[in-house]
């Protein structure tokens, strides 16, 4: 049993685990932290951007103008943003059998493993993620077509050249591998190719493995997914929150008594409390709109973003500010609203039982019955005319590199009335910003994770028991920046099995069992034996038929029936058919009881002699021996057949056969 | 033998008042809690003193499973949990939670509000009932206890209906509730895989009809309604809230947008208003295309049809009114049809099955005169006509399910008697399996014959499959041996020499001396060489060899010659065998008494 480490993304997992004789990949996320080396694609022309320099290097041998430009001191690369991908070299792609996905943040760079790889299998995810994971790929795909670069720069990533270039470019990893976005055919046919299933159901693969999807707490459907056999399950924690926000809350029991639980998705932010980190984005929120200036919070289209207008749908009107617009921007704005309220399944109790009354689960129904909540696909259209400032606009991209966000930090980035506040932890604010320096907006960074943090997932795996952890080697050891928090790492006895990108960890299993049925009519036929108190066997002699991973046992088949009487004859002298042997026997048979079986059978004249390992009987009249020892027995006879059967008989009924 | 016992306590070739118990691997489950429509006296719940004389039924029911919201299906749910007694898990799908509670309501307050009947279940028992009721979602299986597991699989029929899987070990059987297996204009099809129960409960409410296309069906009742309404009649539709008054509506709301047409079209109670909510917060439950397009246009918001009042239905001209209840056996519908039966301009449609004894029955079988409260009596006039939109399988929709289940048994409930008859004759010839259809209080037995699960030794396995090699002799199977442990609850197959380790045995050698005297001239070396080259010839496929010390061994059978000097042709040839060979070993001493061949 293995498991390949296809992602050193910790948050952004992708893992191909081989399991008895299914290869199974564990979430596809793709890692689009690479774009923050690009720069923005700005929605109208900014003369700021398409001022920048272009770069050469000190020296002037690197004249790299056309393909990098600088800001601020930084170099970005002046082309479509690109993304890093899990790792296509290290196994080969098309023998995946299914992918498993736990989140719709985790499966971004499924169109890069299904398509154009040979990829015939299945993809697993509930309803939910299927649904808002496909928002966020049509989302993603929109943001990159609808301002399309004409030139795209490929110079930079030659080896010797990148290594030339200045920090942080010149550190960035396999930027060759980095790919363009994928388009939405390919977002199509990969999304084609899910399968949907709910919490807790059973999903057979080919017969040898059990998949389950267990809620994970963390978002709209995520899962946590159990992969097991009868005798060995692995679990598979992904993104998972035990805070109360509006998903299910999380499966815990379920994930008892693992041989292998993999973890992944941590919070990004382990020192950070969700619950302080909203009470700052209010506080920030209400003093910069009293101040008369606008609030932008770059987010995704899905996930905490439903929690902040739960949030603001109570705190705006305490705090005064209840005729502040808030604008929701994004291709899939529309789409990630309406979804949110159909799915009430996956909701927390208390959401799910408003639609008993029948009520919208989620209170943003009401903000945009009301008007506070207005939501648009983009800033051109009909946000151009109605909006009205100061306001609050939720936007993507969170990276700030594509998406409407661009087009407000251009707008608002001019004037120190305005703030944008950070709330996804998924990038750094600083590298974020880097091209829009210098800037006079502020910048808050309040970011939510509800991932589980390190004290949490310590409580967790007390409860659940894994025999053995294995986890991203970031896990290990303190993060960078907080060198002496020992807190902020696992500690775990057997220690956890780090992996890094590319590493493939031999997972610690001993498969000793597999399961078989056992026909009702052998079942039937079997006669058990009490060896010990408690402890009985028999003896099975069977056919063994295996079809499709499952092992059937039946009873052996009856002979042809005899045929008749010529040729019965040579069948007597045909010798015995290669079987497997008789028995094991054990046990011992004891001198007296077995004394008085031979009398009862006839024989009578018997002279017992004492050997210093037991007995011999003579039975004199028929020139036969019996050895009697503890541990064996020895027939010695003579050619008398029928004796010998009778004395082997009544031996074996001392004896216990195995 | 194991078996599964089936009782029907109502649907038991009827339809109304569903409520099956099944008896599966010591486990007791009960399948819906439905009233009948048909009835008005103790008859409208099931006979729940069938499963206990005395009292309260938690002890005798592991759970209850209820299939969709319809009455005939939840009805006597508060009763039974409430006034009997059940604090036992009840399950049902989110939706069916949802809309359930508030049927049972509208149905309390006509039956002890408007006709006055006490000793009757309350408000605060409904809510009471709901409490314990556990909701699910399809596909997802639910661990009741630690054997007991149900699924649910999507039914159709009306928005949450769901068919279950009941499973304990390897045994199971699926009960459909109501389902349907043509997708409609708001749901899809009843959808299940190919789990192989060792009973398909169906319902059969349609075993004989084979219905003409949707199509045709929906042209015809768009032509009744536009007829009537054309000569200024009012059309009255009686319907139950959720359900087939969806369907209609979108149906109407098309056809009255595409004709442009401007007679009002109205829906009784307050309860529509509601109910096409639930259909938009449970959307995920109706049709791909509803689903697909739920975001740019929500269907269940209508543009045509609005809220009827009492006073509307005198008014004047021509108009189109859903009523509840479907029936015609109380409330709105019942209301209005007594104001518009005596003119034969009007219409009313019956889109769905009626019970015996409701009035809906009765103007369907022509009846022309009708008893009512108070000796009155009235005059049916109106045109009537039945179309059946009623979402349930019919005879090809109930083979098709067959099909994809592939059960080992069938039993046929919710449908009449003559009509089950039919159909069961159609299975049995169609898929050669039983088919059963128990009458109420009647139990159906069925043995099964469950394989016993047991480990075995992953060494043992790969052993034998080795053996085996990789294509079988299918004419020759090979035997393999092994030792089945039987402790606590496990069972386990090991091959014998572990079985021993493990349980700390020491093994018995039991062995075979065996002298045969045979005349040979010839030197012991010499019979020795004989003898091998007789069992060389004689015993085709088996390993012989000899030995350094001067033996011939046949697998593990040594073979020896002696003489003695007095006598140098008496050979006396000893075989030693252990028991484990002991038909090779008794098979070669009865071959060498009879002497070597002389042409050796």
């Amino acid at each position: 049993m293995k498991l390949y480490c296809l992602s050193g993304h910790p948050t952004l997992p992708c893992n191909v685990l081989k399991f008895k004789s299914t290869t199974i990949m564990l979430d596809c996320g793709l890692d689009t932290t690479s774009a923050l080396h690009f720069l923005p694609l700005p929605l109208v022309h900014s003369p700021r951007l398409s001022k920048l320099p272009g770069w050469v290097s000190k020296d002037g041998t690197l004249n790299l103008e056309k393909e990098l430009k600088e800001c601020a001191g930084r170099v970005f690369v002046d082309s479509q943003p690109e993304f890093c991908l899990p790792e296509r070299e290290l196994l080969d792609l098309s023998t995946i059998d299914v992918i498993l996905i736990s989140n719709y943040h985790c499966m971004m760079a499924l169109p890069y493993i299904t398509e154009h790889t040979g990829f015939t299998g299945t993809v697993y995810a509930t309803e939910p993620t299927f649904q808002i994971g496909r928002l966020l790929m049509e989302e993603l795909v929109t943001f990159m077509e609808r301002v399309p670069k004409a030139q795209s720069a490929t110079c930079w990533k030659n080896k010797e050249i990148q290594r030339m270039l200045p920090g942080p470019l010149k550190d960035a990893l396999d930027v060759w591998t980095w790919k363009r976005c994928y388009s939405t055919q390919e977002v199509n046919s990969a999304l084609s190719k899910v399968q949907l299933v709910g919490y807790s159901q059973k999903v057979e693969l080919f017969g040898a493995v059990q998949v389950t999807p267990l809620s994970s707490g963390y978002s709209l459907g995520s899962s946590n997914w159990i992969i097991q056999s009868h005798y060995e399950k692995v679990s598979y924690v992904s993104g998972s929150s035990l805070l109360t926000t509006h998903p299910q809350p999380m499966d815990q029991s379920s994930l008892k008594n693992s041989d292998v639980l993999i973890l992944t998705g941590l919070t990004q932010i382990p020192t950070a409390n969700p619950d302080g980190m909203l009470g700052e984005f209010c506080s920030n929120l209400a003093m910069t709109i009293r101040a008369g200036g606008n609030v932008l919070v770059p987010c995704y289209s899905s996930g905490v973003i439903y929690d902040l207008l739960e949030c603001l749908y109570q705190f705006m009107d305490s705090a005064n500010l209840g005729t502040t617009p808030f604008y929701f921007i994004s291709p899939v704005a529309n789409s990630s609203l309406e979804f949110s309220q159909i799915f009430a399944e996956w909701l927390c109790q208390n959401k799910q039982s408003k639609v008993y009354l029948p009520e919208p689960p989620f209170p943003h129904a009401e903000l945009i019955q009301t008007n506070k909540l207005k939501h648009y696909p983009s800033i051109h259209g009909d946000f151009s005319s109605e909006f009205r400032q100061p306001c609050v606009v939720f936007t993507g991209h969170p990276s700030l590199r594509f998406g409407d966000v661009v087009h407000f930090m251009e707008l608002w980035g001019k004037s120190s009335l305005n703030t944008i506040i950070f709330t996804e932890p998924d990038f750094s604010y600083l590298d974020a910003l880097a091209p829009y320096q210098p800037l006079a907006m502020k910048s808050v960074y309040c970011p939510i994770d509800t991932r589980l943090n390190f004290h949490q997932v310590a409580k967790l795996l007390k409860e659940v028991q894994p025999l053995h952890v294995v986890c991203p080697e970031q896990y290990t050891q303190p993060p960078p920046a907080q060198s002496h928090r020992s807190d902020l790492m696992l500690e775990l006895q057997p220690p956890p099995m780090p992996y890094r990108r590319c590493s493939v960890l031999g997972l610690p299993f001993r498969r000793r069992y597999e399961r078989i049925q056992l026909l009702p009519e052998l079942a039937k036929s079997l006669v058990p034996a009490e060896i010990k108190p408690g402890i009985s066997v028999a003896t099975v002699s069977a056919v063994l038929q295996s079809k499709d991973n499952k092992h059937i046992l039946q009873p052996v088949p009856k002979p042809a029936p005899v045929p008749p009487s010529k040729k019965r004859k040579r069948v007597m002298e045909e010798p015995p058919e290669l079987l497997s042997p008789k028995p094991l026997l054990s046990g011992a048979v004891p001198l007296e009881p077995f004394l008085a079986t031979l009398h009862k059978h006839g024989i009578t004249e018997v002279k017992v002699e004492e050997t210093p390992e037991g007995h011999i009987l003579h039975l004199q009249t028929e020139d036969t021996l019996i050895q009697l020892e503890e541990d064996g027995t020895h027939i010695v006879c003579g050619n008398n057949e029928p004796l010998r059967t009778t004395l082997r008989d009544l031996v074996l009924r001392f004896l216990q056969k195995l | 033998m194991p078996e599964i016992k089936v009782t029907p306590l109502g649907a038991g070739q009827d339809v109304g008042r569903s409520c099956i118990l099944v008896s599966i691997g010591g486990k007791n489950i009960m399948l819906d809690c439905g009233m009948h429509m048909g009835y008005n006296d103790d008859r409208r719940f099931p006979d729940f003193s069938y499963i206990t004389q005395n009292g309260r039924l938690t002890e005798f029911l592991d759970c209850v499973i209820i299939s969709h919201f319809h009455l005939d299906h939840c009805g006597a749910l508060p009763y039974m949990s409430e006034m009997i007694g059940f604090d036992g898990p009840i399950y049902m799908t989110h939706p069916t939670k949802a809309i359930c509670p508030i049927l049972l309501e509208d149905f309390r307050k006509i039956t002890v509000d408007k006709k006055g009947e006490t000793n009757f279940f309350t408000s605060q028992m409904i809510k009471d009932c709901m409490k314990k009721v556990i909701p699910l979602n399809l596909h997802q299986t639910v661990q009741v206890d630690d054997e007991l597991e149900i699924k649910a699989y999507y039914a159709g029929h009306v928005l949450g209906a769901a068919m279950f899987q009941i499973k304990v070990g390897s045994e199971s059987v699926v009960y459909t509730g109501d389902y349907n297996m043509t997708p409609d204009r708001h749901l899809g099809a009843a959808w299940i895989d190919k789990c192989r129960p060792d009973i398909l409960i169906s319902e059969s409410t349609y075993a004989t009809t084979i219905r003409d296309s949707k199509r045709c069906r929906e042209r015809d009742f768009l032509k009744k309604v536009h007829e009537t309404v054309e000569r200024g009649g009012k059309v009255l539709i009686p319907v139950f809230a959720l359900g087939r008054a969806q369907e209609l509506c979108i149906l109407l709301e098309t056809f009255w947008e595409r004709m442009n047409l401007k007679a009002p079209i109205y829906f009784s109670t307050g309860l529509t208003e509601k109910a096409n909510h639930y259909y938009k917060l449970f959307i995920t439950w109706t049709n791909q295309k509803i689903r697909k397009t739920f975001v740019q246009r929500n269907m269940f918001e209508f543009k045509h049809i609005k809220a009827f009042d009492r006073s509307y239905a005198d008014n004047p001209g021509p108009m189109v009114v859903f009523a509840t209840p479907g029936m015609l056996h109380a409330g709105q519908s019942l209301q209005i049809f007594k104001k518009w039966a005596g003119n034969d301009k009007n219409m009313v449609i019956m889109p769905g099955y009626c019970v015996q004894g409701t009035v809906g029955h009765k103007i369907l079988n022509g009846q022309k005169k009708l008893e009512m409260e108070g000796r009155a009596t009235l005059e049916v006039k109106l045109q009537v006509e039945y179309m059946s939109f009623s979402a349930h399988a019919d005879a090809k929709g109930i083979m098709q399910l067959i099909r994809m289940a592939e059960p080992r048994n069938m039993l046929l409930v919710h449908g009449e008697a003559k009509k089950m008859e039919f159909l069961k004759d159609k299975i049995e010839q169609e898929f050669s399996i039983s088919c059963f259809m128990p009458a109420n209080g009647e139990t159906t037995t069925v043995t099964t014959n469950p394989s016993v699960p047991v480990d075995i030794s992953l060494n043992l396995l790969k052993r034998e499959m080795a053996l085996g090699g990789p294509l079988p002799d299918l004419k020759k199977p090979r035997t393999m041996h092994g030792t089945l442990i039987i402790k606590d609850n496990s069972l386990r197959l090991v091959s014998p020499e572990q079985a021993l380790k493990e349980l700390g045995l020491t093994e018995h050698q039991l062995r075979f001396t065996c002298r045969v005297q045979l005349q040979e001239p010839h030197s012991d070396q010499d019979t020795l060489n004989r003898i091998y080259t007789h069992l060389k010839s004689v015993l085709k496929g088996y390993t012989i060899q000899h030995l350094p010390d001067g033996a011939v061994m046949v697998e593990s059978i040594v073979i020896k010659v002696t003489s003695s000097a007095e006598e140098p042709n008496l050979k006396v040839i000893l075989l030693s065998w252990s028991y484990q060979d002991e038909e090779l070993g008794s098979f070669l001493s009865t071959l060498l008494k009879k002497g070597l061949p002389s042409g050796l």
